[in-house]
Order: structure tokens, then C-alpha cells, then sequence
């Protein structure tokens, strides 16, 4: 470790700059261009022309879209591989995602149970809450 | 630290050591990045919490309007485009970086900057008009999630608008010197990481608003 660090030092200081993170090609930025605009279209038309009659099928559709399209501007547009800073970036990552999936799901999960269990409110009730 | 680079260069016979002796020497800047992929994780984190919230209070109308009758999805699809113009614009910027050009590099820094404004623009717009319309933050949990939510990423794009003008100027002083490398990309990063954030919110608030 110690002899290895020393040797490699001085292309190190070079390239300071350029290990963290590689920053992609004119082509990769295009690609995540297109399939972004492609990506973030079709789910706008979906919604404005109500294309799909089915409500669930568009809200499935329309999801899935924007999971892809997250995926897209993290590979091309943040350069998100597993090699970038030697895994830690992608580690940090992942344990984020699993955080949010388990937050977000358990938040909807449980306050969707305790909505269903709560007595039914009229429109007029709820206007006369403090 | 001079007399082991002096070693390591000779090559002389001299036992390899394979503990860390002192404190070796790191390059400025060099764990920057890292550290700012772990400063977006968090903000993720925020962001995170803001869709629950939203999730679980998006059916609370207090029977104030809905999802339906305040969006205007032709003008979410404008701040759209805008938002993802400025991502690849500034894309452009970090290629004009690579290629050395502080010159192009600031101009699409300008350009990025000029869609981000627009952005802002719309979206304070579209504030104002709900607000005229009786559909403020106090109107219901409804309305305060979705304010939250939306302010809170137009609030960091306003905050990224006013890094990009520093940074323009940084360049401009001191061209593409390494230290203003960096914080093109982290800027890089910020902006981008703001356009995935944008992506749920177009899809969560506005489209599946809009669907339910």
C-alpha cells in the first residue's frame, strides 16, 4: 500500500482531477439526450391524451418511464458506474436507494392503513376543522 | 515526505515498508467528489422524505381544489424541456472543459444558466397563480406537501443558478486551473442530480396527480 502510493504519486497529481470521476463524451451525453426527451414524452402524451383507457395501466407505464429515465441520467448524464472512486460512489448509492424504498414504502404502507381506518369526514365537516 | 520520494525514484535496496509511516500525503482535492456524492446521498435523503410526505397527504383537499383542477401539464412539460436543456447544455459546458476552452466552456455556462432562470421563471409563475387563485400553502395538507416538495427543488436550482454565476466568474478570473475543474464538476453533479429529483416530481405530483 505504502510503496504503491509513493510510486504512483506523481501521475496522481496529474490527473487529480480526473480519477474521481470519468465525465462522459459529446456521444454519451447525446444518447442520455434522446432518451431522455424520448423517456419524458411518451408519459406527458400518455397523460394529456389519455391515450391507455385504463387509469392503473397509465400510472404503472408512467412509472416504470420515470424509474428508466432515472437510470439514464445517472448512467450518462452523473457517470455513475461501479468503478467510479473504487465502488464507494455506487455503495452510497445503493444504501440510499434502499433507505428511500424502505421509508417511502413504509410511510405509504402504514399511513394508507391508518386513512382507511379513520371515520369518513364530509366536505362539510372538514371545512369546519380548526 | 521528500526523502521517501527520493528513495522510491532510486530504487535502491532499502526494506519495503507495508504500514503507513506518517500521514501520506493526499492531492488536493482528491476525495472532493466522494465527498459531494455524499452530500447529494443526503440531499437525496431529503427529497426522499418530501415524496412520502407527499404521497401520504396528496388526498387531503380539506375540499380546496385538486390535483385536477390547478396543474396545467402543457406548462410542467415546458418547465420540463427547459430543465433537461439546461442538464445537457451544461453537459456541452463539462465537454468544452475536457477540451480546455474556458471560453466555450463559460458561454455554456451562460446558456445553461439562461434555461435554469427559465425554470425558475415558470415555476415562480405558476406559484403566483395559485396563490391568486386561493390555492395557497394553508389551504390544505394537499397543497402544503406539494409546496414544500416543488419550492424546496426550486429552491436548489435557484441556489445551483447562483453557484454557476460565482463559478462563471472564478473561470473567467482564473481560467480552468484545477481547483475551478472541480467545481464545474460538482456543479456537474449538482445540476444533474437536481434534473433526476425533477423527474419524480413530474411524475409523482404532476402526472399522477392529474391521473387520480
Amino acid at each position: 500500500m505504502s510503496t504503491d502510493t509513493h510510486a504512483g504519486h506523481g501521475h496522481h497529481d496529474d490527473h487529480a482531477h480526473d480519477d474521481g470521476a470519468a465525465h462522459g463524451t459529446l456521444r454519451s451525453y447525446a444518447t442520455g439526450f434522446v432518451l431522455s426527451v424520448i423517456l419524458t414524452a411518451i408519459p406527458f402524451w400518455l397523460v394529456m391524451s389519455g391515450a391507455l383507457p385504463d387509469k392503473a395501466v397509465t400510472i404503472a407505464v408512467v412509472l416504470a418511464m420515470a424509474a428508466v429515465q432515472i437510470v439514464v441520467h445517472m448512467i450518462y448524464f452523473l457517470h455513475m458506474s461501479p468503478k467510479v472512486e473504487a465502488g464507494w460512489s455506487m455503495l452510497a448509492l445503493v444504501f440510499t436507494v434502499m433507505v428511500i424504498v424502505i421509508a417511502l414504502s413504509g410511510s405509504i404502507w402504514v399511513m394508507y392503513h391508518l386513512n382507511a381506518n379513520m371515520m369518513p369526514m364530509s366536505a362539510e365537516q372538514m371545512r369546519d376543522m380548526p | 515526505m521528500s526523502t521517501k520520494v527520493v528513495n522510491a525514484q532510486a530504487g535502491t535496496g532499502e526494506a519495503p515498508v507495508f504500514y503507513l509511516r506518517d500521514e501520506h500525503e493526499h492531492p488536493e482535492g482528491a476525495s472532493t467528489m466522494l465527498g459531494f456524492w455524499m452530500y447529494l446521498m443526503s440531499d437525496c435523503l431529503i427529497f426522499a422524505m418530501l415524496f412520502a410526505t407527499y404521497a401520504v397527504l396528496s388526498g387531503n383537499y380539506a375540499a380546496g381544489p385538486t390535483p385536477k383542477d390547478i396543474f396545467e401539464l402543457p406548462l410542467v412539460a415546458v418547465n420540463t424541456t427547459m430543465l433537461l436543456l439546461s442538464s445537457i447544455t451544461y453537459g456541452f459546458a463539462i465537454l468544452a472543459m475536457q477540451k480546455g476552452s474556458a471560453k466555450q466552456t463559460q458561454i455554456w455556462m451562460v446558456v445553461t444558466a439562461i434555461f435554469g432562470l427559465c425554470f425558475v421563471g415558470i415555476e415562480l409563475s405558476e406559484f403566483a397563480h395559485l396563490i391568486a387563485d386561493g390555492a395557497t400553502p394553508q389551504r390544505s395538507a394537499f397543497l402544503s406537501s406539494f409546496f414544500t416538495l416543488v419550492a424546496t427543488h426550486g429552491l436548489h436550482v435557484s441556489f445551483g443558478l447562483l453557484w454557476m454565476v460565482v463559478l462563471f466568474f472564478q473561470v473567467r478570473k482564473h481560467g480552468l486551473i484545477p481547483a475551478n475543474r472541480r467545481r464545474l464538476i460538482c456543479l456537474s453533479m449538482f445540476w444533474h442530480f437536481l434534473d433526476v429529483i425533477w423527474i419524480g416530481v413530474f411524475t409523482v405530483v404532476y402526472l399522477m396527480g392529474v391521473l387520480r
